[in-house]
């Protein structure tokens, strides 16, 4: 098992080493120095060469990568020229709200999606099921805009019960305390989740209920909550660890269409207003961040999967 | 699906176990074919898309909607004689912006899938057949690519070098062809122990011809599976950069561009802004995947879902 982890992890840093050249490269290729968005459209070509001198935009593309791989690996994100603020600092105001935003809404869907999937794959192709599929199947053929759209028509234009405007406070705490705001774009992101994850589980259970030990746990008599209770659900839920894992980008990462739809201060908001500012070191670092997480996710995924299954740990 | 779980027809197959008479065996196609069809969710979803097709592709030979000039006089005129599904902000035709912004979307979702497939096929194919360290070295690129997230780049690319039908294509299928790699992978991987495949290398076949003749086409089912779903995601990054306001630029546009003009009149109950390319998008890429999971369930006996 430990040859297996450390194979793993060496693989996965093979990997990031991958992903921050490929992407500093592509950003650098696309925009080799923000001379011009500091200086203005009037400074001619002397000073921007001067300014890319002084600032280090004149090294080669290697030497800028190094330093700033090694400025990422000692917590420095880079420079903001647009906000005239560190990246890292950008960050930290808005991290706890993405945090907040993404994780109640996967915490919502696990809580919801394990016991729905459950519940569909006991009674498969009945009424229940058959209604629970389809509405996923249609939540997941959705963009999250789509949904976010209907339940702001339904929710707080036609019946003005909610705002469908998130909580624009900037302490984390006003937002979590104002549900007001705060319950459609965490209804938005936790129904598009459950759709997905609901989908997998039934899937998983079923799985699970073909296997010869649900049977032997019916044989001997077990009821049937029993059986569900005891040996269904801890099987069935082991794919989930491998999806939750996937959706640790967009924990930390925050959800850009989600954040834009209702205006909500997170880091996908940022990505976006830096999109239209061209704030490439804001752009870079948010990607680079992003695919990290991606890795981490699947790695910490794939431990916890030998940490909970036996059988791969043996294997 | 429920209806994935139905029960295939009878066969009228002949088929003798050992020796004996063999009449009229079908190919796999027709098997697969018949399953297909005989799949309900599949057929509503092949008519589905080729409403849309046709509508987006034919309607405007038969129906003109002024979709270029500013008529202020019809700004937001809501659904009605002239104008089937309203005008917007400037007058311009509703239906004849859905043909063209379709037309966008679909073009892009398709050839965007294309060269997913493409660039997939290739990788996978050749990491799979040469094996070793070549095979390691494409897969962890495929790795890196598959990390990286791709709706930000898309964003990145598209805002800095402008959104086209083809730079969007491009940019989508450029990043879209992990999956695909993978997957044709792991067919040639198996198929490359089969005895014709053997055969044909005993015949002097090169790695080349082994793969565009051998090995792809035998991996044909899983591809087609896949760039089904390739369009229906293609579909859904495009109109999902359309909606944050990097799409396409008039006089183009696509249906995520149609949807963000609109979002903005959500409060003034102009829903023929809104509602009718929600519906086209949702529907579009429901219908894709409807055929998706039906190709699966027909041609990939290993991937069948419950």
């Amino acid at each position: 098992m430990t040859a297996y982890l450390l194979r793993r992890l060496g693989t996965s840093i093979i990997v990031l080493i991958g992903i921050s050249i490929f992407v500093y490269l592509l950003l650098h290729a696309i925009y080799p120095s923000p001379a011009r968005a500091v200086l203005g459209l009037r400074a001619n070509n002397a000073q921007i060469a001067a300014w890319n001198q002084e600032n280090g935009f004149s090294r080669p593309v290697i030497e800028q990568y190094l330093s700033y791989m090694n400025g990422l690996l000692h917590g420095n994100l880079g420079y903001s020229y647009a906000n005239n603020q560190t990246v890292g600092s950008l960050f930290a105001e808005r991290l706890a709200r993405s945090i907040y935003l993404s994780g109640i809404s996967l915490l919502l869907a696990i809580i919801i999606a394990l016991p729905l999937g459950i519940f569909q794959a006991a009674k498969r192709n009945s009424l229940g099921d058959n209604v629970l599929t389809s509405a996923a199947f249609i939540l997941y053929s959705m963009p999250v805009f789509a949904l976010g759209l209907i339940l702001i028509q339904v929710f707080a234009i036609s019946f003005p019960l909610f705002n469908f405007e998130a909580s624009q406070s900037t302490s984390i705490w006003t937002v979590i305390g104002d549900w007001h705001s705060m319950l459609l774009p965490v209804l938005t992101l936790t129904l598009i989740t459950v759709a997905l994850y609901s989908r997998y589980m039934r899937s998983s259970s079923m799985d699970v209920l073909a296997q010869d030990y649900i049977k032997v746990a019916r044989a001997k008599g077990l009821p049937e909550r029993l059986v569900l209770m005891r040996h269904l659900v801890r099987n069935a839920s082991l794919p989930m660890i491998t999806l939750i894992g996937l959706s640790l980008p967009f924990l930390l990462a925050g959800n850009l269409i989600t954040e834009y739809l209702f205006n909500y201060q997170g880091l996908g908001l940022l990505f976006y207003d830096s999109l239209g500012k061209e704030d490439y070191p804001v752009l870079l670092a948010y990607t680079l961040i992003g695919a990290v997480f991606v890795v981490l996710g699947n790695f910490i995924a794939d431990i916890a999967l030998t940490v909970a299954d036996p059988r791969i740990r043996l294997a | 699906m429920a209806t994935g779980q139905a029960s295939l027809p009878p066969l009228d197959v002949t088929r003798a176990p050992e020796g004996g008479e063999v009449g009229a065996v079908q190919s796999g196609w027709r098997l697969a074919l018949r399953e297909f069809m005989s799949n309900r969710l599949a057929v509503v979803g092949v008519a589905i898309l080729l409403f849309f097709v046709v509508v987006c592709f034919l309607g405007p030979l038969f129906y003109h909607g002024n979709t270029l000039q500013a008529n202020l006089i019809d700004a937001h005129d809501p659904p009605g004689a002239g104008h089937p599904v309203g005008t917007d902000v400037n007058g311009i035709d509703i239906l004849g912006q859905l043909m063209k912004g379709g037309q966008a979307s679909l073009e892009i979702g398709f050839f965007a899938a294309f060269v997913a497939i493409t660039i997939g096929a290739l990788v996978g194919a050749v990491a799979g057949l040469a094996g070793g360290i070549a095979d390691t070295v494409l897969m962890r690129i495929t790795d890196v690519f598959l990390s990286i997230p791709f709706l930000f780049v898309v964003l990145i690319l598209a805002v800095r070098y402008g959104a086209s039908v083809l730079s969007l294509s491009l940019v989508i299928g450029g990043f879209s062809w992990q999956v695909p790699a993978r997957l044709i992978r792991g067919e040639v991987l198996t198929i490359k122990e089969r005895d014709f495949v053997l055969a044909a290398r005993t015949a002097g076949s090169g790695s080349w011809r082994l793969i565009g003749r051998h090995l792809l086409p035998n991996a044909f089912g899983v591809m087609i599976v896949n760039v089904t779903f390739q369009v229906a995601d293609a579909i859904l990054i495009v109109s999902y950069v359309g909606f944050l306001g990097f799409g396409l630029h008039y006089p183009n546009i696509d249906w995520g561009d149609m949807l963000s003009d609109g979002t903005g009149y959500l409060t003034d109950g102009y829903w023929w802004l809104i509602w009718p390319v929600l519906t086209c998008i949702v529907l579009t890429v429901m219908s894709l995947n409807f055929i998706g999971d039906a190709l699966r369930d027909s041609l990939d006996v290993r991937l069948r879902r419950r």
